[in-house]
């Protein structure tokens, strides 16, 4: 957190103290003194909503960001909070949104869904904020969605997810299933990706993976792979011992032609490549395909287990352009000044660089709807284009979704990657799969939502 | 013992706290529904539904005080019971929504990505209004009724009852993770639209909810303080200070043991259930270990064997920890901590024994002696 | 430089020096490994990977790949991993390099370049390594199609590395494919191959290709050599050669092969229950071992002392951390040749950050809370989480990269098919050092002799002149030290975070309790009795159910036995 901002909550807290004092003085009288203490601590806690009201006078304008500071999604969350951060200080240093500083207003909801939904109502309700950027996980996010739809809300989601979604309040800025998986896995069928025939489908378990595989197994049935090579297998969160399904991959690949597609979370992504090293198995062999492994997670691991692997994504640190160059040295620059754990060792990848342009195709839609109204900016973000570090991003017209290349990557030993295969052009994203759901569609200026095709 | 001290005073006391509570909440209930909404004495819908579930973790914490505070068993598995009556209410919830998901299906969302295509057998009586809420109450009571027997039985007490507690806490947890269980998985359920046809974004319908909260705690106290203050609760009291006595005296501990367990189950059933249409979701997240541990912590910050303390220690951990994850997201882990080691170091029944120690300190010096905000903290 | 042209070449130089490469190459002396000479020919055709026209770089790397000669080895290797690079220097002379990793010379990146015939380093003027930044270089790229079809070509040449484990996965490659054309090749390597593992599979491969040989008697021959090699890739091939489809009859057609394909099955897969039982019974002494080790701390400082610490996994969560410090610290200070050796000091290390941790714990916060077992535990919850912020703020909320030391990759090979990881059996080796350890100091040395005292009673023990203070803070250190010790050892197997003790801390209550509060042997039962079955239940019922079953066991145990495995003798009522 920036000193700045520090000052500011100091500032709130005093503003806020004499109030509490008087509610207190307002309860003496009917209730103990003790419980005047909770009384008041809670009547001072739970805050006074009119302080300030968002995009009602000229001051700033508030953003929310919600991303787990603490527990388990610390791990990737944080970045994302520092990205956001820096595009703040990034457009407020060149005079803001319609003149507008804009005011960030960071909550920890401690990765606990349940502390999410509150946070979320938080936001909105309390802090009034005109937009937030948050949420890592699905679950963090189907659970926030009721409050965002309910109050009107918008969110901004950058991460990959496994679509069957089309809530008016939220944009994702990060893959659909068909940006990310489904062209990953025809890459690993196809003549240059090795013509792979047997597909290890393991996962954490939950949704997205649930979800994800669930349209790569109807997909690859379509195309003619017989069940028998499919194989679904699910782990809880923060597995740790992978020694037994290791030996299941490798009595699964006995023969030759497999692959492993890995929706793998989070921390157990180490002990699993470090098992699938030491069983002796190796990406000639047996290639994994993982979307949930970027530049940051590898920052903790020893990749030596994880080089030639393979991962999908539609960003990578390693992407050639002038403007990812600069985005690069400027996200090491900012956590090296603010004293960020990590400093200029940190690293970029596609979350990072999703939440990065997330804010900025947000700045673009108030400043062509001249409010951030919610109304207002959802219907002047469609459509809106950005140059984003990895290349040109474009809001869809109609799903609330974002075009984006696919660039499929090899694990270098330094924990980048080399992009071995890049989609011509944009993906159009498509929230219902063509696979799982071909009668569904997402579209929210000629319909309400998701429609039925005809 | 401070709360044996408490059983000697009158009945005027037990009538005291329940107005106290009754009082602080309908002047909160007011607060929302009279004042202006500019006004320094209203309180937001939002603030409103949180001091709702802060209302339903005090019942939940009644339940810890009387189990461990009273009787000595310090159970780490309360978020289990907690859970099950979530669920159940959730597990209503979820069938009330009906064809209104995003799948527009009439299973819940999850059957519909998990590929389930027909309504699990156990699913079906909780469309049953009726049938969930007993079973918010029975389904944790009947659990720790069987688990009780098994371990109240073979006499497996103290730190062992704590860590078979813990251990069946993380068990429960990773069952519930599982998407096979049919109940969700990591997501938990969520998305819900209605109570008994009442939209739950409506503010009546929340408001409702907070008052029908506070009528439980009540109860729920009442229930304590009665349990506390009979024959009953004495010898549970004596359980805890020696049980070895109490066997030797002719009394059945562990079914003392099974009766407090069962019913602090079944509180936090209740308080699951109150919990989760405020809220809006439940998910394994509230059963696993840490949040078990935590509830414990609340009533040990509040003060034990005090049921006013178990209360105010749910109230205000809660409070402290939404306030701080807001204004210090960096911090507030430590404060926590710290706040642990120091209520456990020096004020070993709680903060509720400040509280006494005050009072008695303004007792000696005449009662008009203004309080001063310093003396609290 | 001898490898410097100046002009692109046309396409009819490029196809008359084609020639050359396969003359130079079918007839000439076989070529040694290191070589230090480039032929003429060999450079020429080198230079013409980089040239525009698709099709001249085909046919470069088809002849290339088909010359047999096992220096143009790391041309191929570079040209798969995307290493080959064009040099343009000042004077605009085209060089092939090869450039393996980036590393940064003061502002600018580049990389130390090899030699693409051959892999030697190369040498500036003044015989240093040649250093070429990167905006010079200029990289050579295949088509991922191509690409692919060099996999075969290094497999073949593979087949004659120095590096045991490439000619092994290089022969069991080659063998799959099932290519008549590799099997002289194969013949050869076998004959001047002593390596056990690589004969093996060498054999393999040279029996999966004879499977489709024209004479019924070498096929015959080829499954009775695969059945008696206990060959378990050859499985699928196997299976695949008899198999009868809704369209098609078996391939193979000869009653006696077929039969000798049934044989082989019978007897690949008798062996691989067999091979299923060893890793079954290796996989549960592992974990068994584990959960021994990050338990052992807390039978002291909860089996002896009574505190329920809930900072134990946060303890072990320092020792990773101790790990890391160190790797850091050897990597930045000392020479490359030692830092493998890093683990090797990080182990006392950990002991001995966290038992100076644990005995501050004990000096300012546990000695106070002693005879109130469940107040420890909410202090020590405090700590654990005071603990895990500050390690997020130092070092941050990622994992941090603790990379194995070389030689505790990798594994013993029994027999086909069972490897034992080193990891896993130094973590059995040091779990086993530290029970004898503790066994040795608690109950046969004098300072055990008064760690009981105090534990069993602590007024008499004072009485008879017994520091009870002291005694209660060395305990306290060294079960720290040693939840300490298992976090270094766990970053072997594990990742290393600011939750990492988060997930060890159930199983190791739930190990000390089921063997009996304070008793050693109980622990080292536990250990093994969970453990074991664990791994037992796993491949049946899952991970989870596998868990719910062990803890409905524990149960059921404590049902006969309420004090745990080997209880506590005495008069005592209460814990």
């Amino acid at each position: 957190m920036s000193d700045k901002k520090k000052d500011d909550i100091s500032q709130e807290i005093e503003e806020k103290q004499p109030k509490g004092i008087g509610r207190r003085s307002f309860l003496k009288g009917s209730a103990t003194a003790a419980f005047g203490l909770a009384a008041s601590g809670l009547a001072s806690g739970l805050g006074f909503p009119g302080i300030v009201r968002a995009d009602k006078g000229k001051g700033p304008i508030k953003i929310g960001v919600l991303h787990s500071l603490s527990g388990t999604m610390a791990i990737s969350e944080v970045s994302l909070r520092d990205v956001v951060l820096m595009a703040v200080e990034e457009i407020n240093a060149k005079g803001g949104v319609l003149g507008r500083k804009l005011e960030p207003v960071v909550v920890d909801p401690a990765s606990n869904w349940d502390l999410f939904a509150e946070k979320a109502k938080e936001l909105l309700l309390k802090e009034k904020v005109a937009v937030t950027f948050g949420c890592w996980t699905s679950v963090s996010r189907k659970s926030v969605l009721p409050v965002y739809e309910k109050n009107n809300g918008l969110l901004f989601y950058p991460v990959q997810y496994e679509g069957e979604e089309c809530s008016r309040n939220v944009f994702y800025t990060g893959a659909a299933v068909n940006q990310q998986a489904v062209p990953a896995v025809e890459y690993l069928m196809s003549k240059d990706g090795g013509e792979y025939k047997k597909f290890y489908l393991l996962g954490t378990d939950y949704v997205y993976p649930r979800t994800t595989n669930k349209i790569l197994r109807a997909m690859l049935l379509a195309k003619g792979v017989p069940e028998k090579n499919i194989k679904e297998e699910y782990t809880p969160f923060h597995h740790q011992d992978y020694q037994t399904i290791v030996q299941k991959v490798k009595a699964f690949s006995r023969g030759g032609g497999a692959c492993v597609i890995s929706t793998i979370n989070g921390d157990s992504n180490v002990p699993f490549y470090k098992e699938f090293a030491n069983q002796g198995l190796t990406s000639g062999d047996v290639p994994i395909m993982a979307f949930s492994v970027a530049e940051d997670e590898l920052r903790g691991m020893d990749t030596s287990a994880l080089v030639g692997h393979l991962a999908a994504w539609n960003y990578y640190q390693s992407v050639k352009t002038p403007q990812n160059k600069k985005f690069v040295a400027n996200f090491k620059a900012y956590c090296e000044k603010n004293k960020l754990p990590g400093g200029k060792d940190r690293v970029t990848d596609d979350p990072i660089e999703a939440a990065y342009f997330g804010v900025y195709l947000w700045k673009q839609a108030v400043e062509k709807a001249k409010t951030t109204d919610v109304d207002a900016v959802r219907k002047a973000a469609y459509g809106q284009e950005f140059l984003a570090p990895g290349g040109k991003v474009k809001l869809d017209e109609r799903n609330h979704h974002t075009h984006k290349p696919v660039l499929i990557g090899e694990i270098l030993k330094n924990g980048q990657f080399d992009v071995i295969w890049k989609s011509k052009g944009l993906v159009k994203p498509e929230p219902w799969s063509e696979y799982t759901s071909p009668d569904k569609g997402c579209d929210w200026v000629d319909h309400q939502g998701t429609f039925k095709k005809a | 013992m401070n709360s044996l001290t408490h059983a000697k005073k009158g009945t005027g006391d037990t009538l005291k706290w329940v107005l106290l509570i009754a009082g602080c909440w309908l002047m909160l209930l007011m607060m929302n529904m009279i004042p202006p909404k500019d006004s320094v004495f209203y309180l937001s819908n939002f603030n409103l539904n949180t001091a709702g579930k802060y209302m339903a973790y005090a019942i939940l914490a009644l339940g810890i005080d009387l189990l461990w505070g009273y009787t000595g068993i310090l159970s780490l598995g309360q978020g289990i019971f907690f859970g099950l009556g979530a669920y159940c209410m959730g597990m209503h919830l979820m069938l009330s929504i009906g064809g209104e998901g995003a799948y527009q299906s009439d299973l819940p969302d999850f059957m519909v990505w998990n590929q389930v295509t027909e309504l699990p057998f156990f699913w079906k009586p909780f469309s049953s209004f009726g049938f969930s809420m007993l079973a918010v109450m029975l389904v944790p009571a009947l659990f720790a009724l069987i688990f009780g027997f098994l371990t109240f039985r073979s006499r497996i007490k103290g730190v062992y009852f704590s860590i078979i507690t813990q251990a069946l806490a993380l068990t429960v947890w990773l069952l519930f993770n599982q998407n096979s269980m049919n109940l969700g998985g990591t997501n938990g359920l969520t998305d819900f639209k209605k109570i008994l046809n009442f939209p739950l974004s409506e503010v009546a319908t929340q408001r409702a909810l907070f008052v029908m909260t506070g009528i439980c705690l009540v109860l729920a106290f009442v229930l304590c303080r009665w349990i506390t203050r009979s024959r009953l609760g004495k010898v549970l009291i004596a359980i805890r200070d020696n049980e070895g006595r109490i066997r030797f005296s002719g009394y059945s501990a562990s079914r003392y043991k099974l009766f407090v367990f069962v019913i602090s189950a079944a509180l936090a059933g209740l308080a699951g259930a109150l919990y989760v249409p405020q809220v809006g979701i439940i998910t394994p997240g509230q059963i696993g270990v840490l949040p078990s541990i935590e509830m414990i912590v609340w009533v040990a910050v509040g003060g034990r064997g005090t049921l006013i303390g178990a209360v105010l220690g749910a109230v205000g951990v809660n409070w402290a920890r939404s306030f701080l994850t807001s204004n210090y997201p960096d911090l507030w882990l430590y404060f926590l901590g710290v706040l642990f080691i120091g209520v456990v170091l020096y004020f070993p029944k709680g903060m509720w024994e400040i509280s006494g120690k005050i009072k008695s300190l303004v007792m000696h010096r005449g009662k008009k002696t203004p309080l001063t905000k310093e003396r609290f903290t | 430089m001898n490898l410097q042209q100046k002009t692109r070449l046309s396409r009819a130089e490029a196809l008359l020096s084609l020639c050359l490469i396969f003359s130079s190459v079918f007839f000439g002396p076989c070529l040694s490994w290191a070589q230090s000479e480039t032929p003429e020919s060999i450079t020429e055709s080198i230079l013409r990977l980089a040239d525009e026209d698709r099709d001249v770089v085909e046919t470069t790397v088809f002849a290339l790949g088909e010359s047999g000669d096992p220096a143009v080895l790391p041309i191929l290797e570079a040209l798969r991993e995307r290493s080959l690079y064009l040099w343009f220097n000042q004077e605009e002379v085209r060089t092939v390099v090869i450039g393996r990793e980036l590393i940064n010379r003061g502002d600018v990146s580049g990389y130390l370049v090899q030699e693409p015939y051959g892999g030697a380093a190369m040498k500036n003027e003044k015989g240093a390594p040649l250093f070429l930044p990167e905006d010079q270089l200029e990289s050579i790229r295949l088509s991922r199609r191509l690409r692919i079809k060099i996999s075969p070509m290094l497999d073949r040449l593979r087949l004659f590395s120095p590096d045991a484990a490439t000619r092994e996965s290089a022969a069991t490659k080659v063998g799959l494919s099932g290519d008549p054309e590799a099997l002289p090749m194969l013949s050869k390597a076998l004959n001047q191959e002593k390596n056990r593992w690589v004969r093996f599979s060498l054999t393999e491969a040279i029996g999966l290709i004879r499977l489709t040989d024209e004479d019924p008697a070498v096929r015959k021959q080829a499954a009775e050599t695969l059945g008696n090699i206990h060959a378990m890739d050859s499985i699928p091939t196997l299976e695949a050669r008899i198999l009868t489809t809704d369209d098609s009859d078996p391939e193979e057609t000869d009653i006696a092969v077929k039969d000798a394909i049934q044989e082989a099955i019978q007897k690949i897969s008798a062996w691989q229950v067999w091979t299923r039982t060893v890793e079954t019974i290796f996989s549960g002494i592992s974990l068994s071992s584990i959960l021994l080790l990050v338990a052992l701390g807390l039978a002291i400082t909860f089996g002896l002392m009574g505190v329920i610490n809930m900072a134990h996994g946060e303890l072990m969560m320092l020792g990773a951390y101790t790990t890391y410090i160190m790797q850091e610290f050897f990597v930045a200070y000392l020479p490359e040749n030692v830092r493998n050796f890093y683990f090797v000091f990080s182990i006392p290390l950990a002991f001995g950050v966290a038992a100076l941790f644990g005995l501050l714990l004990e000096k300012s916060i546990i000695r106070k809370l002693y005879g109130r077992p469940l107040e420890t535990l909410l202090a020590t919850w405090g700590i654990s989480l005071i603990l895990q912020q500050g390690v997020r703020q130092v070092f941050g909320a990622a994992n941090v990269d603790v990379a194995s030391p070389d030689w505790l990759t990798g594994g013993i090979r029994l027999a086909v098919g069972i490897q034992l990881p080193y990891n896993r059996l130094f973590i059995i080796l040091l779990s086993v050092v530290s029970v004898v350890s503790v066994y040795l100091l608690v109950l046969r040395s004098p300072i055990g002799l008064k760690i009981r005292a105090v534990t069993q009673n602590r007024e008499m023990s004072a009485c008879m002149g017994i520091i009870t203070e002291r005694v209660d803070a060395w305990t306290f250190a060294l079960g720290a030290g040693l939840a300490g010790m298992a976090g270094a050892a766990l970053t072997l197997i594990g990742n290393v975070g600011p939750d990492l003790g988060q997930n060890y801390i159930v199983d190791s209550f739930l190990v000390v309790v089921t063997g009996g509060v304070g008793k050693l042997a109980g622990t080292v039962g536990a250990a093994f009795g969970i453990g074991g079955l664990n791994k037992l239940f796993e491949p049946g019922f899952g991970a989870i159910y596998a868990k719910v079953a062990i803890l409905l066991l524990v149960i059921l145990f404590l049902q006969k036995r309420p004090s745990g495995l080997f209880p506590a003798k005495g008069r005592h009522i209460d814990v």
